[in-house]
């Protein structure tokens, strides 16, 4: 085997899994403490990526187009929590289901009319196009390093916004006993706009980052939305520790998979059953898993109530 | 409002049953395919009905039972077409296996998926559904992203031609009547009972002893079951077989007829189905309509945008209309319905 291109391909993994983390807490969040089910959590994501190719266009560095996009998905975000989310609280699943579908269906017209149907490539940031070499033979391109960098950092920040402050500790005391914390005078209408404001701005982050490296085109969120889903349903509902567990393992798992799964297979059986199976099965393999982790743990790895 | 209600239901599948003479009379085929599609899309809806209305079971993953249903035909084609198994089209061949098949799928994704409750059980169907969309797009061979077109159709020899859209279309129209009466008969015997009191108090039926995890499996494999017969139809009416039609975005939209229609009534998804595909036909016009009537200049965009309106239709619908086009025909309106 490989090394050179294992390791590659771990890196690419760990940015992906990064990636779903931060779409995967925004919506873990937004379950655990407003207990929504938020589908539209993919259209923030692709709103993120196209304030991204926009800011970019406008100012012409990378960097201001971040600093311009995170408060504006925070603020698409919580515009779309006042107007519409929060009459759906204290509503059954299935209608949340159904409003947040409506949700990406105006989502995706409103994005093809302001942008147009036709997809937008994002350039590459200047100071971040190159390779470096991080030991002998290994090439790995400098922005997707960027990529886990930055990803582990708002990770970091999450887990001390959340572990070590007020604001977090409304928001932990919000998911066990949302009720309470209402009772006790919290103005709790103004915390959920925070927190779905917070998600919106985790997911824009996750839009903006992938934007240079794939095709900001409409409908580019709702794939990922499943696989977030996949991702907290492993997890555990509700726990933030669980989503970044989680993540990870599919992020390894899906690309390590698509890499290596035709050798594997190929070393059992004929190649060209090899051919045919290994692209299908690799495709697959994440979702077997949550099969098998569920049929043993049907409330996922880390629960929300008990870590 | 009970009688208006029943007149109602009446006349759509009266008219239902007049759509292919009316339409070779003005001589407008387009409607046959269209109204086919409807009675198609009712199947299906019906069959997410029993376990969504009847059930509370929301599965958003009913997609993928129609998309192999569809599979069914098109796999039996490519052998015939490639490989010469004539036995390949067999009509009768296909109707039988787009039962077991999609049943056989959804008893096992139902037996993972039922061990979970709520938002888990929405986002594993959910799952599941995209893990065969995926598989479908990897099988390259049987046409992978592009799909299949279909040069013959399921063969059931001198009883129909397909080929002839009346007839396919009478064949869909019994096969929705069929469906509706197997529903009625099911949900109102002593299973059915179970699976409605499962809904509403999953504990207290357990206390009396009864396995309702295994009647909630067996419902589910019978939806599917019936979701698949939908899957039969949808192939030969289109001539066509993707893995488009297995897109979670289908399964949605199966999710908004019933809901539009009316859940856990009999008639309620026949209506949401007839009802989705009006809309999504007539809207862009209605709007571009509008739009002039309105005195706006490029009204062509407005038609093109229908979805936005759609949209937030959608969510007008859940927020203030729960009992759907049913419930307003019961003069319920609300959202405690």
């Amino acid at each position: 085997m490989n090394w050179i291109l294992l390791i590659e391909q771990t890196l690419n993994g760990l940015q992906l899994g990064l990636l779903l983390f931060l779409l995967a807490a925004g919506l873990t969040l937004v379950f655990g403490i407003m207990d929504l089910v938020n589908l539209a959590h993919g259209s923030l994501y692709m709103v993120g990526a196209y304030f991204a190719a926009t800011f970019t266009a406008w100012t012409g560095s990378f960097v201001y187009a971040v600093v311009l996009t995170l408060p504006a998905t925070l603020l698409v975000g919580a515009v779309v929590e006042i107007v519409c989310l929060r009459s759906l609280y204290d509503r059954d699943h299935l209608d949340q289901v159904l409003a947040t579908f409506g949700l990406i269906l105006f989502f995706n017209e409103l994005v093809r009319l302001v942008w147009g149907p036709a997809g937008l490539s994002v350039p590459l940031p200047e100071f971040l196009s190159s390779s470096l070499e991080l030991a002998p033979g290994l090439i790995y391109p400098s922005y997707r390093l960027a990529i886990i960098i930055a990803s582990l950092l708002a990770a970091f920040f999450l887990y001390w916004l959340v572990a070590r402050t007020r604001i977090g500790m409304l928001i932990r005391a919000g998911a066990s006993n949302r009720e309470m914390v209402g009772a006790l005078g919290v103005n709790i209408r103004f915390l959920f706009t925070i927190v779905f404001g917070l998600g919106a701005a985790l997911a824009g982050l996750a839009g903006l980052m992938a934007a240079p490296i794939s095709t900001v085109e409409i409908g580019m969120g709702e794939n990922v939305l499943i696989l977030a889903f996949v991702v907290i349903v492993i997890g555990g509902i509700g726990s933030i520790r669980g989503a970044f567990v989680s993540a990870l393992l599919i992020g390894l798992i899906d690309t390590v998979g698509r890499a290596f799964l035709p050798d594997v297979i190929g070393g059992f059986f004929d190649d060209e059953f090899a051919d045919a199976a290994a692209p299908a099965l690799a495709s697959m393999s994440i979702y077997l898993l949550m099969a098998v982790i569920l049929a043993f743990r049907p409330e996922g790895l880390f629960s929300a109530r008990n870590g | 409002m009970q009688m208006i209600r029943f007149g109602f239901i009446a006349l759509v599948m009266l008219a239902l049953a007049a759509v292919p003479a009316v339409a070779t009379a003005i001589d407008e085929p387009f409607y046959i395919s269209l109204f086919t599609r409807m009675l198609v899309l009712a199947i299906a809806a019906s069959s997410l009905n029993l376990v969504l209305g009847y059930g509370g079971m929301v599965s958003f993953g009913h997609a993928a039972y129609l998309g192999l249903g569809s599979y069914v035909v098109g796999v039996g084609f490519y052998h015939a077409a490639n490989d010469g198994m004539d036995w390949a089209l067999n009509g009768w061949l296909h109707l039988a296996l787009t039962i077991i098949i999609p049943g056989l799928a959804a008893l096992l994704i139902g037996a993972i998926s039922l061990r979970t409750r709520g938002v888990y059980f929405i986002m594993i169907t959910l799952a599941f559904s995209q893990m065969l969309y995926y598989f479908f797009i990897g099988l390259e061979r049987y046409g992978g992203d592009d799909g299949l077109s279909l040069w013959y159709l399921s063969d059931f020899g001198s009883v129909m031609d397909l080929n002839d859209d009346s007839q396919l279309y009478y064949l869909a129209y019994g096969l929705l009547v069929l469906v509706l009466f197997i529903l009625y008969r099911l949900v109102n015997s002593r299973f059915g009972m179970v699976v409605r009191g499962a809904k509403s108090n999953e504990r207290r039926l357990m206390a009396v002893g009864f396995p309702t995890y295994r009647y909630r499996l067996v419902a589910f494999g019978i939806s599917g079951a019936i979701c698949g017969v939908a899957g039969f139809l949808m192939a030969n009416q289109s001539e066509f077989v993707s893995t488009s039609e297995m897109h979670w975005v289908h399964s949605g939209d199966l999710i908004v007829m019933v809901v539009l229609g009316g859940m856990g009534t009999l008639f309620g998804p026949v209506l949401g189905a007839v009802g989705f595909l009006m809309l999504e036909q007539y809207l862009p016009e209605l709007m571009e309509g509008i739009c002039h009537i309105i005195g706006g200049n490029s009204c062509g965009i407005a038609g093109e945008y229908w979805k936005m309106v759609f949209g937030p239709l959608l969510i007008l619908i859940v927020l203030f209309a729960r009992g759907g086009i049913d419930g307003l025909l019961q003069g319920k309106v609300g959202r405690n319905v």
